[in-house]
């Protein structure tokens, strides 16, 4: 019975899920590595990889060509990007666009590290106070004795 | 210094108003695309009219030209499909109509039910020259000027203000250049 449904199972994913043919495993590896890095135009929050969309089901039998003619990663990450744009890429290239993007959360960073270290100084300084208030009191209660 | 602190969250709801009033207006389905200005991709397709005839590229030179991606199961393409009968009787700007992934039936008979408004109509059954001119959201259309460089490019159907204050006023700012 188990086996039976796990071969249903089996066989429901296979036909959603068209494995490329003819690839070596190297070629598969690379298939699926950049399947998950190209975003799908459609459905905007998914990879080619998750997305079963009309268009990501062409992108990804573009991918398998492209690798079965050896184009390399970088030529058609460059391919979809010149039709698509940037936002194709899960990872954009660092470029004048995209500096808010890269560089906003360092900056972010940056800037709660330095309200921190002002309070934490200013916290400090006023414990040094109170207890050089402290010492002043005590000597002066000592003295009188 | 504790003046300082109290301004802080005005300055972050301000920051937070611009962000959101900025960020609030970009649609994120809209993805500019890298191609425009850019010389437009080269097809040769057969006509869906005349399958024995070949529509390509060479077309979208010599003058200005709207090229308009539609398919019959695109429910949108019939929202501003009007528009484009409109314009065929208006215009003496072609329409070009780039039928994406579609069957020549399908599409005929959707056409002879709904008016053709395209001068000439190539049939993109595959949806390879769709990808190579980065369609991802049918209906899509773009302006092309008399050189054959995309100039323009809208995303979704076009509704009637649209088209009358964006977009036909960007044909004719191509037509007077070309003139």
């Amino acid at each position: 019975m188990i086996r039976k449904v796990l071969g249903f199972y089996l066989l429901a994913c296979s036909v959603v899920w068209a494995a490329p043919e003819g690839l070596t495993n190297e070629e598969l590896v690379r298939y699926h590595d950049l399947l998950e890095e190209l975003r799908c135009l459609v459905c905007q929050n998914q990879n080619l990889a998750e997305s079963n969309a009309s268009l990501a089901n062409d992108l990804k039998r573009q991918v398998e060509d492209m690798i079965r003619a050896g184009q390399t990663d970088e030529q058609i990450k460059t391919y979809l990007q010149a039709r698509y744009g940037d936002f194709v890429l899960y990872r954009p290239p660092f470029k004048p666009t995209t500096w808010v993007l890269w560089i906003s959360p360092f900056v972010v960073l940056i800037v709660v590290l330095l309200i921190a270290w002002l309070t934490l100084r200013k916290r400090q300084a006023t414990q040094t106070r109170t207890d050089a208030v402290d010492r002043d009191a005590l000597k002066r209660l000592l003295d009188n004795e | 210094m504790s003046r300082w602190f109290l301004l802080a969250p005005v300055l972050v709801v301000g920051l937070l108003i611009v962000v959101f009033a900025v960020g609030l207006r970009l649609d994120p389905s809209r993805v500019p695309s890298p191609l425009i200005d850019q010389p437009a991709p080269a097809f040769s397709l057969p006509s869906l009219r005349a399958p024995d005839q070949v529509v390509t590229s060479d077309r979208l030179r010599g003058q200005v030209t709207v090229v308009n991606v539609f398919a019959s199961w695109c429910v949108p393409c019939r929202l501003e499909h009007p528009l484009w009968m409109e314009w065929a009787k208006t215009s003496d700007v072609p329409v070009i109509g780039l039928n994406y992934k579609d069957a020549p039936r399908d599409a005929l008979a959707w056409l002879a039910r709904h008016g053709d408004p395209y001068a000439v109509i190539a049939s993109d059954l595959s949806g390879d020259v769709g990808i190579d001119w980065g369609v991802y959201g049918v209906p899509e259309t773009f302006v092309i000027d008399a050189d054959g460089r995309i100039r323009h490019k809208h995303i979704g159907p076009l509704d009637p203000s649209t088209m009358e204050r964006d977009f036909r006023p960007i044909v004719e700012q191509l037509l007077r250049e070309a003139s």
